[in-house]
């Protein structure tokens, strides 16, 4: 069979992208490298909706970020992911600063943004009182707010399937050859998927994806961000995002109330030279908490749950590459969509299916669209009546797995069945082992559960796909060899 | 219709503590509920499947398994109820001064559970990774060292081939010799501290009878690997930083981390109850009753033990306190009790005059000389020499009602030795 459009990379950008292409009467395929969609950049994104004002309109990220920022309310009643619109403080602490703060917000007038406020010093404080007092002035700009990336991206995917998008993780795109008008598509594994038209929203690997298909020649350079996350019961959590006033290549460091109740600092911005590189270094660590704790009080390490780092796919020139192909027939570029892509992302799914029109892609709305998806229950915001009438319908939705987190057996095995088996699928899925013990406490139930549903055995399980595995085999196993005799280690490794 | 029911006393936990204290109140004749998130009671000791417990308690050497079915038989002959599967999510004192606590499970769905008083004892949970912030990727072979032994020890999966231990502390000191005994490599054991945070007989008996090489005074600086753990790097740890210029690697393919237990209080925070932020536990008077009347805690979640035995101590005089201020006794009077030099706690928090009451103590010094002394509105009214004192072991003393007759503030301090 050959497919209509084929998208490579079920991040924000290629599952906004089959989201929008699956309205219409087509058939279409979005192709992951990874296990599990999200799991590239989209994963480690710092969670932002950006408020208009950080680039000037002429750039093709500004444009596409004020109209993707509007689509959020209704993508989240359709979807269903949890976003908040808090808003976003700027905020200085010198003359200097607020110079740029006063650029910031005159760019964001001129980007057409209507809303934002410039403060003082009094209505900062008023707007959030846990900002270090020592603060002189920013702007506040209503618009923004938090979400949570992966499961926008889930809501999306599975949005798509619903409407007859097919799904194809562990497909990671080798070669690519033009037959009888078509793309042929094959996969490092041994697949093959024929397309008419294809999307390359491949992120960090766009550089590759391109040459692949003989198009453009360009490098996508991996700029890292390391991001620190404390505990909900963090006393520094803000109602709002705090923005320091940017620097040439980022945004700065955030203090980020996420959507789902933790507070997260970062991200730094290195370019690194691996796009594997994704470690924390201590020297960071340290460099986030001193710039954070300058802006909000009560941040401390006590309170710190985990780190984690994400690469932004930056090109050249630092704008978003999306364009039709010039060298490659059919093929449509959708490169170096680093921040504010999630932001932009609903507005590039619409600019990109607009690429394809242009490009002779027939679009013609489908009858029946599913344009909602069911509410996800989630038994840690459902009222004590509702637990008991989800508990004559599933025991399951009584049984607490993830404690910290209050997440139900029913929660692990809905997102078991809808395709997420590995333990950062099921993680990512239903928040199971994100709160302050890690998993400590429910991985090996968790492991039990997806054995369960899946049939793979508990010691084949993964962590993320691939050679990721949780465990090396089982009791019996491994040959026993206790050696008596390892004084020689001993002694020069003990330091007593 | 959600279901509803009444006890005396609702106990939040039944490993060492919930258990123990179950016994007390039910054969004080106060209808109890124990309520445990596991399948099975025991808590932790269900996963503990090496000896050494119960020599205290039992006079006997008892594996943790052993050492819970026990205190479930005790409790349960005393006329405890014992729920498991349970998980409480909600505590909440009502205007009458009882509590209400919200229970779920899969076999009975929501219940709602009514007690006059409660005793937490929900122990403690596992400091992690992410806690400490240790640099480096994320692979799949990062375990804490208590995760590591439900997988091996209730499911029989091996975490790896090759680990390295992070932090002394007896669940790692312990899981270093289980890994040994089922044929995994134990490559190191990596301690930030100039001493080991586990007991010393896990030393001996766990690390130099595998002759499993102990660092002290390094730390795991970078964690290496990309899909599962391909190594670690370890710097020795001098003036409070890591020294990276002498850092070497070590190959293995797991990390499990022991660096430390907190005191499981969420509930209770939830629920109103102060802590104290040298303990992570509740703020206790002399009767072990927490700044919510009516809230009792012992055990773990109190402050981190060292051994099961006490645990259980602790949490039967916590349940002892509970029966008698539902029998009308006054909680009595509260004169301040504190640590000064040497110290990192004391519970309880205050004490009663003319009342003999226990005092848990935790060193922050390691020293084979030392003198523990006690001192009321300036006068020392008593001391205790210790031929050695080290943070891994909990200090435990009592202190006669004769020598507390006076009102006033308590002040402890431990003097080290020449």
């Amino acid at each position: 069979m050959i497919y209509d459009v084929a998208v490579i990379g079920a991040g924000v950008t290629g599952a906004a992208t089959a989201w929008q292409l699956s309205h219409y009467q087509l058939k279409n395929v979005l192709l992951e490298r990874c296990a599990d969609v999200s799991f590239g950049v989209s994963k480690a994104n710092s969670g932002i909706i950006h408020g208009g004002f950080h680039h000037p309109v002429s750039t093709l990220k500004a444009k596409l970020e004020i109209r993707g920022n509007l689509m959020f309310e209704r993508l989240q009643h359709e979807l269903g992911f949890p976003f908040k619109r808090t808003g976003i403080l700027v905020i200085a602490f010198s003359p200097e600063e607020m110079s740029t703060v006063h650029k910031l917000y005159e760019q964001g007038l001129a980007n057409g943004v209507r809303d934002l406020e410039m403060c003082g010093r009094d209505r900062l404080l008023q707007l959030e009182p846990k900002l270090n007092p020592e603060v002189i002035g920013g702007f506040f700009a209503p618009g923004g707010g938090t979400i949570e990336p992966y499961r926008y991206v889930f809501s999306l995917v599975e949005a798509a399937k619903r409407n007859d998008t097919d799904l194809k993780c562990n497909f990671e795109v080798v070669q690519a050859e033009r037959e009888d008008n078509a793309w042929v598509i094959q996969s490092a594994n041994g697949e093959t998927v024929r397309a008419k038209y294809v999307v390359n929203a491949a992120g960090l690997f766009a550089d590759r994806v391109s040459r692949i298909f003989g198009a453009e020649e360009f490098t996508i350079h991996p700029r890292k961000g390391e991001e620190y996350l404390l505990d909900r019961n963090s006393s520094a959590r803000p109602e709002r995002v705090i923005f320091p006033v940017p620097t040439a290549h980022s945004k700065g460091v955030l203090v980020i109330p996420t959507a789902e109740g933790t507070t997260m600092i970062g991200p730094t911005a290195d370019p690194v030279d691996s796009k594997w590189d994704t470690s924390t270094d201590a020297d960071h660590m340290k460099k986030i908490l001193s710039l954070v704790r300058n802006m909000v009080n009560g941040i401390s390490p006590r309170d710190l749950i985990t780190s984690f780092a994400g690469l932004r796919p930056v090109m050249d020139h630092e704008d978003f590459y999306i364009a039709l192909s010039e060298k490659a027939p059919n093929f449509i570029q959708a490169a170096g969509i680093q921040s504010p892509g999630l932001t932009a992302s609903p507005a590039i799914g619409e600019y990109i299916k607009d690429l394809l029109k242009s490009a002779g892609l027939p679009l013609l709305e489908k009858i029946h669209i599913v344009t909602e998806l069911a509410p996800k229950h989630e038994i840690r915001h459902e009222s004590l009546e509702e637990m008991d009438r989800l508990h004559q319908e599933d025991p399951a939705w009584t049984h607490i797995v993830c404690r910290c987190e209050k997440i139900s057996e029913a929660e692990i095995v809905e997102a078991v069945r809808k395709g997420h088996t590995t333990l950062d699928g099921v993680k990512f899925y239903t928040r199971a082992g994100m709160g302050r013990c890690q998993g400590g406490f429910c991985t090996a139930r968790i492991m039990k559960i997806i054995s369960r549903e899946t049939g793979i055995p508990m010691e084949e399980l993964t962590k993320k796909g691939g050679g990721s595995r949780l465990a090396a085999g089982r009791l019996g196993d491994l040959e026993v060899q206790i050696n008596q005799n390892r004084e020689a280690s001993h002694d020069s490794g003990r330091v007593l | 219709m959600i279901q509803e029911e009444s006890f005396d006393i609702a106990v939040i936990g039944a490993g060492a503590a919930g258990l123990a204290a179950a016994a007390e109140t039910s054969s004080a004749g106060k209808t109890t509920l124990v309520i445990d998130r596991e399948d099975h009671p025991g808590g932790i000791l269900r996963q503990c499947i090496h000896n050494g417990f119960g020599l205290r308690y039992f006079k006997e050497e008892l594996t943790g398994p052993e050492y819970a079915e026990r205190f479930t038989e005790k409790a349960l002959k005393a006329g405890a109820k014992i729920r498991s599967g349970t998980s409480v999510t909600s505590l909440v004192k009502e205007a009458d001064g009882t509590f209400t606590l919200i229970a779920l499970s899969s076999r009975e769905g929501v219940r709602k559970i009514h007690a006059r008083a409660v005793i937490l004892a929900m122990g403690c949970g596992e400091r992690s990774r992410g806690n400490i912030a240790v640099p480096g990727s994320r692979p799949a072979g990062v375990f804490t060292a208590g995760a590591a032994q439900k997988l091996l020890n209730t499911e029989g999966i091996l975490p790896g081939k090759k680990a390295v231990i992070v932090g002394s502390g007896d669940i790692g000191l312990i899981m270093a010799r289980r890994l040994s005994w089922t044929g995994i490599e134990v490559k190191a054991v990596v301690e930030i501290m100039p001493y080991p945070a586990g007991l010393v007989r896990n030393i001996v008996q766990c690390l130099d009878d595998f002759g499993i090489p102990l660092y002290l005074e390094h730390s795991v600086v970078n964690i290496l690997g990309r899909e599962r753990v391909e190594g670690v790097e370890i710097a020795p740890f001098s003036g409070g930083i890591p020294q990276m210029e002498q850092k070497f690697q070590v190959e293995c393919d797991t990390v499990l981390f022991s660096v430390g237990l907190i005191p499981e209080n969420e509930l209770s925070r939830s629920a109103g109850v102060k802590l104290n932020p040298s303990t992570g536990g509740p703020l206790v008077d002399s009767n072990y009753e927490t700044t919510v009347p009516g809230i009792f805690a012992g055990g773990n979640v109190l402050h981190v033990h060292d051994l099961a035995d006490f645990v259980s101590e602790e949490a039967e005089n916590a349940a002892k306190m509970a029966v008698r201020r539902l029998d009308g006794e006054d909680c009595g009077e509260k004169n301040p009790v504190k640590v000064e030099s040497n110290l990192k706690y004391v519970i309880p928090n205050t004490y009663q005059s003319g009342r003999k009451t226990r005092f848990a103590f935790r060193s922050l010094i390691v020293s084979n000389q030392a003198e523990l002394e006690a001192e009321l509105n300036g006068k020392v009214i008593w001391k205790k020499h210790y031929s050695t004192v080290r943070p891994s072991e909990m200090i435990l003393v009592e202190l006669d009602g004769k020598l507390l007759q006076e009102k006033g503030e308590l002040i402890f301090r431990l003097k080290k030795g020449e």
